[in-house]
């Protein structure tokens, strides 16, 4: 894989620095809240039809799945994402083993068990005990919310049930950094119980998936 | 409240707010500046230390997390790969400013500790994260194959 800095020498130098003034303004650029609502299971229940009601209600969960916050640690590829435009993480990481990063180039390296919020600027580096990717099984990127759904559902590649995917998703502590994302960041709309809400009314409700 | 770790193989105590950066400890409450503070933002790699025995941006580290915890500053390093790392760097004159410098040599070293014998893919991904404001870094990789060339004898 090419880095820019390595493969282009001064030219990459040249991207650095200007990267250094972009991604500050990427970061200042957030406001910390989330214009987005979640409705609770409730709002569908007028719903009849089961398996409309169903994908009614991934299509709220996919509110969360479809976000930046969400979607930047589930790329396409071997390198996260990051920011509400969903640029490329910088500095240029890959996966490496257990979607932890390279040697010498961590996650951990940069990202703690805690937000940490800079001293000398705006904004924070997020972080979480288990700060890592997604599996490449679970790349969400240029997936449709239909494809997503399907591969959740999809022991082989979610590695869950769909009861573990609810406590996944209603308890699990990285999944919850979505709320809380670190001064800078839009949190995820709603909230994690919310979410976990909205997941098990969707499994009761035949665990549909969209279209498309 | 005090934060005790072992700072370049002594037992130190910092009495300091918990979410100090590391960085700041290390260089004004213990005088080691050769950890350089570049951006504070974790991006540049001027303040990279092992925690550990692992690379950390020292300038996004609170203290608290060097809690009863090994931190290794550029003064500190020691080590075959240590010393590979350091001939190597004077040997071909790699730095031109030198302001960077101290974090490279310590991402360099860390990675030979993992990968005696790194490729090019290796050492661009370990080292993705230590930009270089002279563009050493043709001279950069060069040194990391002559001292794992060094480490392989």
């Amino acid at each position: 894989m090419q880095h820019a800095v390595y493969s282009l020498g001064g030219a990459g130098l040249i991207a650095a620095m200007a990267f250094l003034t972009l991604g500050a303004a990427n970061v200042a650029s957030e406001n910390g809240i989330s214009n987005e609502t979640l409705k609770s299971p409730e709002a569908f229940k007028s719903i009849s039809d089961k398996s409309k009601r169903s994908v009614a209600l991934f299509n709220e969960m996919g509110k969360v799945i479809t976000h930046p916050r969400c979607m930047n640690c589930h790329p396409k590829g071997d390198s996260p994402l990051q920011g509400m435009n969903m640029q490329k993480h910088e500095p240029p990481v890959v996966r490496g083993a257990g979607g932890m990063g390279a040697p010498a180039m961590r996650c951990s390296t940069c990202h703690s068990d805690e937000n940490v919020t800079f001293m000398d600027s705006e904004g924070s580096v997020p972080g979480h005990a288990v700060w890592r990717l997604a599996p490449p099984e679970q790349a969400w990127v240029g997936k449709s919310l239909g494809e997503i759904c399907r591969q959740l559902k999809d022991q082989k590649r979610s590695h869950m049930t769909l009861a573990e995917l609810q406590k996944h998703n209603a308890t699990d502590g990285l999944v919850g950094w979505g709320w809380n994302p670190g001064e800078g960041r839009t949190p995820v709309p709603g909230s994690q119980k919310m979410f976990g809400e909205l997941t098990q009314a969707w499994i009761d409700t035949g665990a549909e998936c969209p279209g498309g | 409240m005090a934060v005790k770790f072992e700072l370049n193989g002594k037992q130190v105590s910092a009495d300091v707010e918990p979410d100090t950066p590391l960085l700041w400890v290390i260089r004004d409450t213990f005088g080691l500046t050769g950890t350089k503070f570049g951006c504070g933002i974790a991006q540049c790699g001027a303040c990279t230390v092992h925690l550990n025995g692992l690379t950390r941006r020292s300038c996004v580290t609170p203290v608290s997390q060097a809690e009863g915890g090994m931190v290794t500053t550029i003064e500190g390093l020691d080590g075959k790969e240590a010393r590979a790392v350091q001939d190597a760097w004077v040997g071909i004159d790699v730095p031109q400013c030198g302001f960077c410098q101290s974090g490279q040599v310590m991402s360099a070293t860390a990675l030979l500790k993992e990968i005696p014998k790194p490729s090019d893919d290796n050492i661009n991904q370990a080292m993705a994260g230590n930009i270089c404001r002279c563009a050493t870094y043709v001279r950069i990789r060069k040194a990391i194959h002559n001292a794992a060339d060094t480490l392989e004898g």
